[in-house]
């Protein structure tokens, strides 16, 4: 529960990227890398951040899926979000970035924190 | 009104840090019996403000961030998060959601998520002196949250 690390897993055509540990400014810069790197490569019609995982998300997590949508976009792929807690869907609200991307609700079963 | 406990610490502004400052204030506020939503709130709005001294404020430097946190009888916490970096120009600016000089991939959320999880927030900054953002929340006291269940 401490560096924010992703797990990708690409089926068919949809790329699912199960983040967990913590995000901010300091973790959230590998976790793009990593998940840029796959998408650029396997260019799915879908990419899925899945936050079922993470304890922690502060603004930094917007920032991150600001920028997946902008690269999903730019690859005519579609962006969607998933298992939020409810602390960081207040920040997603804040944002204003459920316009962008399609937030889809799971059962939350967030480890730690919430 | 005296607080009842009180402590500061100070670190470099290692964007590593970033998740040492949260935990650490948390740990302190954890004196306050807060709730996990109470103390996930408290985490966050650190977060923000350590993360801004480490991008904006220390931007191509490496400069020290201060921290001191006072919590009081009445479950009131105190948090003072203090620079001596490049300073804001115009706070007001700078607090206007979406408005951010940070780069690539920042939201320019800081100022309104830490408004938004506390009670209040005060921000005073000089240029080429530096920012103090006070963070201050009332927690709900154990009495009061049993009684509502």
């Amino acid at each position: 529960m401490d560096n924010g690390t992703v797990r990708l897993i690409l089926e068919d055509d949809v790329l699912t990227a199960v983040l967990s540990g913590e995000i901010d400014h300091h973790t959230a810069q590998g976790m793009r890398e990593e998940i840029d790197f796959t998408v650029n490569r396997s260019k799915p019609r879908k990419l899925i951040l899945s936050f079922e995982h993470v304890g922690f998300m502060d603004s930094a997590g917007i920032g991150l899926i600001i920028g997946r949508y902008k690269l999903m976009e730019s690859l005519g792929g579609e962006l969607v979000v998933s298992h939020l807690s409810p602390k960081m869907e207040q920040i997603v609200s804040l944002s204003g970035v459920g316009r962008l991307a399609k937030i889809e609700k799971g059962e939350t079963n967030h480890e730690a924190n919430e | 009104m005296k607080p009842m406990n009180e402590m500061s610490l100070s670190f470099l502004s290692c964007s590593a840090n970033e998740s040492f400052a949260r935990a650490t204030v948390a740990a302190f506020a954890a004196q306050l019996d807060p709730t996990v939503g109470e103390i996930s709130d408290i985490k966050t709005a650190v977060s923000e403000a350590v993360t801004n001294c480490i991008i904006h404020a220390y931007r191509d430097v490496i400069g020290v961030i201060y921290i001191s946190v006072k919590i009081f009888e009445n479950g009131k916490i105190t948090i003072r998060i203090r620079d001596k970096g490049c300073g804001i120009e115009d706070v007001e600016k700078a607090k206007e959601p979406l408005y951010s000089t940070g780069g690539e991939e920042r939201a320019g959320l800081g100022f309104m998520v830490m408004e938004s999880f506390m009670d209040r927030m005060k921000v005073t900054s000089k240029v080429g002196k530096g920012t103090v953002v006070v963070l201050q929340k009332q927690i709900e006291r154990r009495q009061a949250k049993s009684a509502n269940g």
